[in-house]
């Protein structure tokens, strides 16, 4: 009888190539094989259904998943933009206190440490027009007497969902851009206030420079988290009002698991990773750059 | 240009002094070196000049104006730093030029200052590089060229020097002497080195524990230390102290060889002393300097050698003490050998035993 004889290197990488397959490998390929289908989760047997292009032209041609798309990137933008100024200032304010300095640092986690669900369902209470408590400040502090439709109207909705997202995450920011801050040689900043820098110079010329390759990190990780957000938003809108808070990914789960429609959801999710694709490259591109800026290396 | 003056300046954290009001005047011109063990206070006191680090007590003043509590922009000084502190994102022509386009200069001043600078310190086929691309030292020559081209009223140098290997050392000495001379700019440079202390200054300030212990021109502190602390400080070798007692007006060491007081020195009978005498001063006999006008000498036993060439360093003991000794004219020594020395005293010290401080007539 003769025995089948495997080179002993794949012998040893057989069980990470099997694991690597049944986890990665196979679900990617049918994912990418059934967004050529006209595949629905209610009839298994349209999964042979081959369409070719179909759901990428139809996708290509839907006024509401370009919308998403759009809304994806403008919240991507707008978040970002702000968690790293926020981020940015409480890392700056937090590096200056003396005393208590671990307590805030610890303080300032707690955000991250809720799930974005809990953080979906708190904000929807905060933001809620009759029992809110933005809201009931308003009218107790008498700023208005009318409730203000937070969650309802299609711009302040989509106002809500930043917002709720930037407390979530800005400390990812804040503590990425701290972690800098106590990195930075010393040497160059006291060099630059004898160089005749007033403080905000030092910050602006030295301290920044340095402090790029950290933001950039952070980018790259909350540029991820961001376009692929889904949690906070289908909680506290569920993509409404009328689809304006829609976005890539609550767009995509409802096609699939609530209209079924597997093929074509799968189609617009491949669209979609092209962005989270897009900005990782950019940012990482980014980072590199900063870095050897900074004589860091690559 | 400007002269600098410290009245009483005291740094302290918290209840813990390191600086305890030391004076000092500065003038226009004038190179002056701090210098000292580690931890004596000398660099605290630099970055109170430099305005890194808050005064806590006493005068400064800069030129004619107070500079107590001005910010570092304010005190138009520049500061070469131990570890070169370059800002590691700008090319060498832009870290030179920093200082001026932050002081709003136009175009053609900068590139006009920094051109004159990078030509000084031969950094010119340099300037497009960034410091990441720099020996150690080209760097601490962007460093010094960045502290010149602001002309600034003080120089103030934070061991510029300790980061790079000997003889890059002894020629950024010279640089930085070549400098000064060309300039002639104030500085206040600290070092822990004596001997960049001798060659570079003026003047010379030595520090111990937050005080000055002397202030002189390299040849007076040398050559009349004021206490034993300056004596074994200042000098290669250190000086020898060997302890003793006066003794029918000689001193006698523990084991009663006497050695006659250094003229111009003097002490009651009785009085329990330090005797001292540098390397320079105790010759073995026939490999000595001539004689001064007055002599002494002793006989020692030989325990090491060290030949460095022109001279050989001898470790010998008397009196239970080491003692360093020259040997002009080396031949072979061998171990155990006892040989005569002869003392010049006119060269020789006498401190008081306890104090340390010396015992001059």
């Amino acid at each position: 009888m003769s025995r089948l004889k495997l080179p002993p290197w794949l012998v040893l990488l057989l069980p990470a190539i099997i694991i690597l397959m049944a986890v990665v490998l196979v679900p990617l390929v049918l994912s990418f094989y059934s967004s050529f289908t006209a595949y629905q989760l209610t009839r298994p047997d349209s999964l042979t259904k081959w369409i070719g292009t179909f759901n990428y032209r139809k996708a290509a041609g839907d006024a509401n998943f370009w919308w998403a798309f759009g809304r994806t990137v403008l919240l991507l933008t707008i978040a970002l933009n702000l968690e790293m100024l926020l981020g940015l200032g409480l890392a700056v304010m937090v590096s200056k206190v003396t005393t208590g300095q671990r307590l805030l640092r610890t303080a300032m986690m707690f955000p991250m440490m809720f799930s974005p669900v809990l953080v979906g369902f708190q904000f929807k209470f905060i933001f809620n027009d009759n029992v809110g408590l933005v809201n009931n400040a308003l009218q107790s502090l008498g700023l208005t007497d009318v409730a203000i439709p937070w969650l309802v109207d299609g711009h302040l909705a989509m106002f809500s969902i930043i917002f709720a997202e930037i407390w979530t995450s800005t400390s990812v920011f804040a503590i990425l851009i701290l972690a800098g801050l106590y990195a930075i040689p010393q040497d160059p900043v006291e060099a630059a206030k004898v160089d005749g820098c007033t403080p905000w110079q030092s910050f602006r010329f030295v301290t920044l420079p340095f402090l790029m390759p950290f933001i950039y990190i952070a980018m790259a990780i909350r540029s991820l988290d961001v376009a692929r957000a889904y949690d906070i938003v289908q909680i506290m809108t569920n993509g409404g009002p009328a689809r304006r808070t829609e976005l890539l990914w609550t767009l995509i789960g409802r096609t699939a698991y609530v209209d079924a429609r597997m093929g074509y959801a799968n189609a617009m999710g491949y669209i979609a990773i092209l962005l989270s694709i897009f900005f990782t490259i950019y940012f990482f591109r980014k980072l590199t750059a900063a870095r050897s800026e900074l004589g860091m290396g690559v | 240009m400007a002269q600098v003056q410290l009245q009483g300046i005291v740094k302290a954290y918290g209840a813990l002094q390191v600086v305890h009001a030391i004076d000092l005047d500065i003038a226009d011109g004038e190179f002056v070196v701090l210098v000292g063990p580690s931890g004596c206070g000398k660099s605290t006191t630099l970055r109170m000049i430099a305005g890194l680090e808050d005064i806590s007590g006493g005068m400064l003043r800069i030129g004619d104006r107070v500079v107590n509590d001005l910010p570092p922009r304010d005190r138009n000084i520049s500061m070469v730093f131990q570890n070169y502190a370059l800002y590691p994102h700008m090319t060498v022509r832009e870290n030179l030029g920093f200082s001026l386009k932050i002081a709003k200069r136009a175009e053609a001043e900068i590139a006009k200052a920094v051109t004159e600078a990078a030509e000084i310190l031969s950094l010119t086929p340099l300037l497009e590089r960034k410091p990441g691309q720099l020996s150690g030292g080209q760097r601490q020559r962007v460093a010094m060229g960045r502290a010149i081209v602001r002309h600034p009223d003080v120089f103030l140098f934070d061991e510029p020097l300790s980061n790079l290997d000997a003889k890059l050392r002894t020629q950024m000495r010279v640089e930085i002497k070549k400098l000064h001379q060309r300039l002639g700019t104030t500085i206040v440079y600290v070092t822990h080195d004596q001997v960049e202390a001798m060659t570079l200054a003026d003047r010379i300030v030595i520090m111990r524990d937050g005080r000055i212990e002397q202030i002189g021109t390299p040849l007076e502190v040398f050559e009349t230390p004021v206490n034993t602390f300056v004596a074994t400080f200042i000098g290669s070798p250190p000086m020898n102290l060997l302890e003793g007692r006066i003794t029918d007006g000689t001193v006698e060491l523990a084991d009663g060889t006497r050695l006659p007081i250094p003229p111009g020195h003097g002490a009651a009978e009785g009085r329990a002393v330090t005797f001292g005498v540098r390397a320079d001063n105790i010759m073995p006999v026939g490999h000595a300097l001539p004689p001064t006008a007055h002599m002494a000498d002793v006989e020692m036993e030989v325990q090491l050698s060290e030949p460095l060439g022109t001279e050989t360093l001898l470790f010998a003991m008397l009196a239970g003490t080491e003692v360093q000794a020259k040997m002009l004219n080396p031949r072979p020594v061998r171990l155990g050998e006892r040989l005569r020395f002869q003392i010049s005293l006119d060269k020789c010290h006498l401190f008081d035993a306890e104090t340390g401080a010396a015992l001059r007539v």
